[in-house]
C-alpha cells in the first residue's frame, strides 16, 4: 500500500527527528534533511505534543507525551499493558481519536460559570476508553486545571484489606490505605496547587487535632498521609474544599474531576462486613463523598468519566451501554450526560496503529509485514486495540 | 408365527401354509379394496400403512410380505424316500458350490471350444468382445453363502473369484455375461464432485450463498455474502465477543485465508449445540462449504485436499462398564 512505502521513504527523517526529540538510545542516522513545518512528517505520528492543539488533521496519528508528565500526571492512571508498553518502547504515545478530540472541542467551548458537565466514555471491552480519559485528562492538565483523577472506582468496592468505622459518621466504613495511596497521588499531581489554595472550613480530626480555617491544602493532605486513620475523612474534606471553591470568583483554578469505572460507585461491593453481610457501597465514606462530587451542583470545571465493565463487580459479560452498567440508581444520579462512544479502530487508525509497530520494529514475524498479514490481523483482532495488541505481543 | 431371530428351522409343510395364507390375506385385501384381485402385487400393498392394514385385518401384522422375504432360505431335504441323495455332490459336503465351480469350468470350455471353431474359420481375434460389466463389485463371502444356502471358507471364495477372473480375461467371453451378471452387484456412480451449495441473489442484488456444518453436537448454518466488508456475526453478536479465544477464530479465518478472500466476504452465523471448539470446527466447516460456489473448481479441489471440506467423523467414545472412562482403566492393584 502507499502508505507502507510511504513510511519506508520516511523513516530516515522519522529516526533523526525522533533522537533530537527524546533523546533515546538509536542508531545515529546520517544527517538528513529535516522538514521544518510542523505538520505532520510522518503518517502515523505527530510532533504535536499538547493536545489543545490537537484537531481533525492530527486524527488517527500518534502523539508523544514527555515523561515528565507522566510520573506526575498518571502514577497509577494508564492500564497495566500500556504502562508495559511505555517501558518497552521507551516513550509514551497515544492515538488521536475522534472521542477524545470531541471531549477536548467541548471542554475548550464551554462556559464554565455554568454547573459542571459531564461526559461519559462508553464502548465494548477493550476499545480504548481509558486511553481516551487519559488523552482529555493531559489535555486539562497542559491547560493548567487541578486534576483530581481516581484511577480506577472498582479497586475501592473491592479487595479491601482493612475496613474500619468512620470517625465521623457510624454508619459509615472507612479504608485508610486507598485513602492514602490516592492522597499520595494527588499531591504528586497537583504540586502546584497545594500552596495555593486555602481552605474555607475548620476540620475537627480528633479531640486535639484539627485544621484551621484558611490554612494550606497541602497541609490537609499532608495531614491525611501523616494520619492514616483519618484520611478517608480527608479525601472527603479535600474533595469538598475543591468542590466549593472551584468556580468561584476568587479562585484561579478549574477543576477537572476525572473517574474511571464510573459504574462501580452504584453498583454492588464484594466487602464483607464482620457479620459476613455484604456492605452497600454507599456506606464507605470515599464512595459517599464521590457520589457527592459527581453530582453538578457546582461550577468551574467539568467531570470526565468511563464506564468498564471488566473491573465491574456482578454485571454480564455482555454489558456495556450507560443504562446497563450504572444501573437505575446510577444513570438518575449522571443524568444529565453527554455520552461519548468509543469505537474500534476505523481502517485509517488500524493503519496507523500497524505502522507505529512497524516502526518500533514490534512485528517480528517476516508475514506481518505482508498485505495478507496485515488483513489476518484485521481478521483476527476485528481491529479492536486491546485484541491487537494482544495479537501482535507475540508475533 | 412371524420370523425369529435366530437360525430356527421351519418345516416345509409350516412355510407351505404361510405360503397359502399370504395369498388368502392379498386376496382378502384386493376384495376390500375392491381392486382387482388376481393382479395384486406386492408392490400394490407396499402402498398402504401398516395401521390401515391392522384396521382392515383385524390382526397384528407387521409386515405384509410374501413368506420367503420373510423366513431365511433353508435346505429343503436334500435325498429322497430311500435315502439317496438328489444332487450328485452330495457326498462332498458342500454340494452347491462344487455344484457351481463345476458349471463354471463347464462355461470355461464352451469359451474354449468357441474360440476353437473361430480359429479353425480363421476369424479368431485377440482382442474382441471381453465382457463390459460396468461399475459393479463382486459378491461378497457373505452375499455367496446366502445365495447358496451353505457355509464356504475364505480359501474357497477366492478360489472362486480366481476362477471367474479367470474366464473373464479370455477373449469371447461375452457369451456368458448373464451368468457372470448374477454374480455381481452394481455400485452406485460415486461422483467425485462436491455437493456445492446454489448461488443466489437477494434483493439488493449481492451475491449469497448457504450452507451448514456438524462436529461432534454442534450444528452451524452460514450465509456468505459477497459484499467486501468482512463484517462477521454469530448468533447476532460479533464474532470477537462469541470467540474470545485465538484458537476459535484462527479456525473461521483458515478458509478464507487460505483461499485469500479475507476481506472480501460478509458472514452471518447461527451455530449451537456442543463446546466451543466444536462449534468453530462446524463453522469451519460451513464456511467453507458455502466458499465453494464462489470459487473454481480447482480451488474447490485445493479445499478439498487441504481437508478443509471433509467433515471430522471423531465423537465422543462411549464409557464402557469395568472402566472410568472410555480408555482408562481403573487403578489396577496388585492385591
Amino acid at each position: 500500500m502507499a502508505l507502507h512505502r510511504l513510511s519506508l521513504r520516511l523513516r530516515p527523517t522519522v529516526t533523526h527527528v525522533r533522537s533530537l526529540h527524546s533523546g533515546g538510545c538509536r542508531q545515529q542516522q546520517e544527517a538528513v534533511a529535516v522538514d521544518s513545518e510542523p505538520e505532520p512528517f510522518s503518517v502515523f505520528r505527530t510532533r504535536e505534543s499538547d493536545p489543545a492543539c490537537h484537531s481533525e488533521k492530527h486524527l488517527g496519528q500518534y502523539y508523544t507525551l514527555p515523561s515528565a508528565h507522566i510520573r506526575t500526571l498518571f502514577p497509577s492512571g494508564l492500564p497495566w499493558r500500556y504502562q508495559q508498553q511505555v517501558k518497552t518502547f521507551n516513550e509514551a504515545c497515544i492515538m488521536v481519536r475522534q472521542p477524545s478530540l470531541e471531549v477536548i472541542s467541548y471542554l475548550k467551548k464551554t462556559d464554565y460559570s455554568k454547573p459542571a458537565l459531564r461526559y461519559l466514555f462508553y464502548g465494548q471491552k477493550g476499545t480504548g476508553k481509558t486511553i481516551s480519559l487519559c488523552h482529555t485528562v493531559h489535555f486539562c492538565y497542559t491547560q493548567g486545571w487541578l486534576v483530581l483523577h481516581i484511577p480506577d472506582a472498582h479497586q475501592w468496592v473491592k479487595n479491601c484489606k482493612e475496613l474500619l468505622p468512620s470517625s465521623y459518621n457510624a454508619s459509615r466504613f472507612d479504608q485508610p490505605l486507598q485513602a492514602t495511596t490516592w492522597l499520595r497521588n494527588f499531591r504528586l499531581t497537583n504540586e502546584r496547587f497545594l500552596s495555593k489554595i486555602k481552605t474555607k472550613h475548620r476540620y475537627m480530626w480528633t479531640k486535639r487535632e484539627f485544621t484551621e480555617e484558611g490554612s494550606l491544602l497541602g497541609e490537609l493532605v499532608d495531614q491525611g498521609i501523616s494520619r492514616v486513620k483519618s484520611s478517608s475523612d480527608v479525601v472527603g474534606a479535600v474533595m469538598k474544599e475543591l468542590r466549593l471553591q472551584s468556580g468561584q470568583p476568587g479562585s484561579d483554578f478549574r477543576l477537572a474531576v476525572a473517574v474511571d469505572g464510573v459504574n462501580g460507585l452504584w453498583g454492588r461491593s464484594t466487602i464483607k462486613k464482620e457479620d459476613k453481610s455484604a456492605v452497600d457501597p454507599e456506606e464507605l465514606t470515599l464512595i459517599y463523598n464521590l457520589r457527592k462530587l459527581m453530582r453538578n451542583d457546582w461550577t468551574g470545571g467539568a467531570i470526565i468519566a468511563t464506564l468498564s465493565q471488566t473491573g465491574s463487580l456482578y454485571t454480564p459479560k455482555s454489558a456495556y451501554l450507560p443504562q446497563e452498567l450504572l444501573g437505575e440508581r446510577g444513570f438518575d444520579s449522571m443524568d444529565p450526560f453527554i455520552p461519548v462512544s468509543v469505537p474500534n479502530y476505523s481502517e485509517k487508525e488500524f493503519e496507523s496503529c500497524y505502522l507505529y509497530y512497524m516502526d518500533r520494529h514490534w512485528l517480528q514475524h517476516p508475514q506481518s509485514r505482508t498485505e495478507e498479514g496485515k488483513k489476518e490481523l484485521v481478521f483476527l483482532s476485528n481491529r479492536n486495540p486491546s485484541m491487537l495488541d494482544r495479537i501482535c505481543g507475540f508475533l | 408365527n412371524l420370523a425369529a431371530a435366530g437360525p430356527e428351522k421351519f418345516t416345509l409343510e409350516y412355510i407351505q401354509k404361510q405360503v397359502e395364507e399370504y395369498e388368502i390375506g392379498k386376496r382378502h385385501l384386493a376384495n376390500m379394496m375392491g381392486e382387482d384381485s388376481e393382479n395384486f402385487t406386492q408392490e400394490d400393498i407396499d402402498l398402504f400403512d401398516f395401521i390401515y392394514l391392522f384396521f382392515l385385518l383385524k390382526q397384528i401384522c407387521f409386515y405384509f410380505q410374501h413368506p420367503d422375504e420373510i423366513f431365511p432360505k433353508q435346505r429343503a431335504v436334500q435325498w429322497g424316500a430311500d435315502g439317496r441323495p438328489f444332487h450328485f455332490l452330495f457326498y462332498t459336503g458342500k454340494q452347491s458350490y462344487y455344484s457351481l465351480m463345476h458349471d463354471l469350468y463347464g462355461k470355461i470350455l464352451k469359451i474354449e471350444k468357441h474360440q476353437d471353431r473361430l480359429r479353425a474359420k480363421g476369424l479368431f481375434s485377440q482382442d474382441a468382445q471381453l465382457i463390459s460389466l460396468g461399475p459393479s463389485r463382486w459378491l461378497t463371502k457373505e452375499e455367496l453363502e446366502l445365495l447358496l444356502v451353505e457355509t464356504i471358507s475364505t480359501h474357497d471364495y477366492d478360489r472362486f473369484i480366481k476362477l471367474m477372473e479367470r474366464m473373464l480375461a479370455m477373449p469371447y467371453s461375452s457369451t456368458e455375461e448373464e451368468f457372470v451378471q448374477r454374480y455381481r452387484r452394481q455400485l452406485e456412480a460415486q461422483s467425485m464432485k462436491q455437493m456445492m451449495p446454489p448461488l443466489e441473489k437477494d434483493e439488493n442484488g449481492v451475491a449469497f450463498s448457504t450452507a451448514e456444518g456438524r462436529r461432534k453436537t454442534s450444528d452451524s448454518s452460514v450465509i456468505l455474502r459477497d459484499c467486501g466488508s468482512g463484517h462477521i456475526t454469530i448468533n447476532g453478536q460479533d464474532y470477537l465477543q462469541y470467540f474470545p479465544v485465538l484458537q476459535d477464530r484462527e479456525q473461521l479465518m483458515f478458509p478464507l485465508q487460505f483461499m485469500g478472500v479475507l476481506g472480501r466476504f460478509n458472514l452471518e452465523c447461527t451455530v449451537s449445540g456442543g463446546g466451543r471448539s466444536s462449534q468453530a470446527g462446524a463453522l469451519r466447516l460451513a464456511i467453507s462449504r458455502a466458499l465453494l460456489s464462489f470459487l473454481s473448481e480447482g480451488d474447490g479441489e485445493a479445499m478439498r485436499q487441504a481437508g478443509l471440506l471433509t467433515p471430522d467423523p471423531r465423537v465422543r467414545e462411549r464409557k464402557k462398564p469395568g472402566q472410568e472412562g472410555a480408555r482408562r482403566k481403573f487403578t489396577w492393584k496388585k492385591r
